[in-house]
């Protein structure tokens, strides 16, 4: 059992990551620092049930998803919120693969980070349908495994793998429409001639 | 999955290590099935590169994705922890 007088220790120096996902839920920095008062809250008051040596990050992630279900998805939804359907595999590949290969003496990692600009990349996540967008959170954005999301979505392990693969290759064409749609026709276009 | 646009058609293995490329890229494979597409992968290169992008990929929306939680946050869930302390 985990001591209450620890919690502030421990608990914490998880803040930034609970912040940046609580604001990819509600798109809104005012409800995103809400929700986390109400998780740290929360967590605090139920910090006896918190198996020590567990993950705690996964569990203050629990308590979040719950808060955030419960008290902001309903004011959250949005009318236009859709579902892309099938996305071919490899779709970001196919289009921006080669690019790297483009420019001489510049990595891929260099080339996405031009190409996605901070805004581009938060706002192409943001527009993922919900469930998608939480799986894709935990597994790609927090390093989570797919037993610790199934515990913190209260889902079974199956619908985790089948929301991430959706949820990934939605958030492949996600990037690609907004990077098109600001600026990366031009360019790419120049670069390959 | 199918195999990239420009490999020869329809090796068993090139088919596998894509429709593993995710699980593969989070960590989520057993040890045998890892070196078994780690060594396809050293071979192939039309399999290495698609690998190389979506974990170039993934860096990328990870590092897009962090925010800092305003210091004022902080300050504000110190206090309501200590107020419920102390009630």
């Amino acid at each position: 059992m985990a001591d209450q007088a620890k919690f502030a220790d421990l608990a914490m120096e998880h803040m930034s990551s609970l912040y940046s996902g609580a604001l990819r839920m509600t798109r809104n920095p005012a409800d995103a620092e809400d929700l986390v008062q109400e998780t740290y809250l929360k967590a605090y008051r139920g910090f006896g049930g918190f198996e020590e040596g567990t993950n705690l990050k996964a569990w203050l992630y629990r308590i979040l998803t719950n808060a955030y279900i419960n008290t902001y998805r309903a004011k959250q939804r949005r009318p236009d919120e859709t579902d892309l359907g099938e996305v071919e595999d490899l779709y970001l590949y196919r289009r921006l693969g080669g690019l790297e290969a483009a420019r001489v003496g510049r990595s891929a990692e260099d080339e996405l980070m031009d190409l996605f600009s901070e805004a581009e990349v938060k706002d192409a996540v943001e527009e993922l349908p919900e469930n998608f967008r939480m799986a894709v959170l935990l597994a790609d954005v927090e390093g989570f495994s797919y037993k610790e999301i199934a515990e913190i979505m209260d889902i079974p392990i199956g619908t985790v793998m089948s929301r991430l693969h959706r949820g990934r290759k939605q958030l492949e064409k996600l990037l690609y429409d907004f990077a098109v749609s600001h600026r990366l026709t031009e360019p790419v276009s120049d670069a390959v001639t | 999955m199918d195999a990239p646009a420009d490999s020869s058609p329809a090796n068993p293995r090139c088919e596998d290590a894509l429709h593993e490329l995710y699980h593969l890229l989070s960590g989520e494979i057993d040890d045998a099935k890892r070196s078994q597409i780690a060594e396809h992968l050293d071979e192939c290169a039309p399999c290495a590169e698609p690998y190389d992008f979506y974990a170039e990929v993934r860096r990328c929306v990870q590092q897009r994705c962090k925010d800092l939680a305003p210091p004022e946050l902080l300050a504000r869930i110190e206090a309501a922890i200590n107020h419920e302390a102390h009630s």
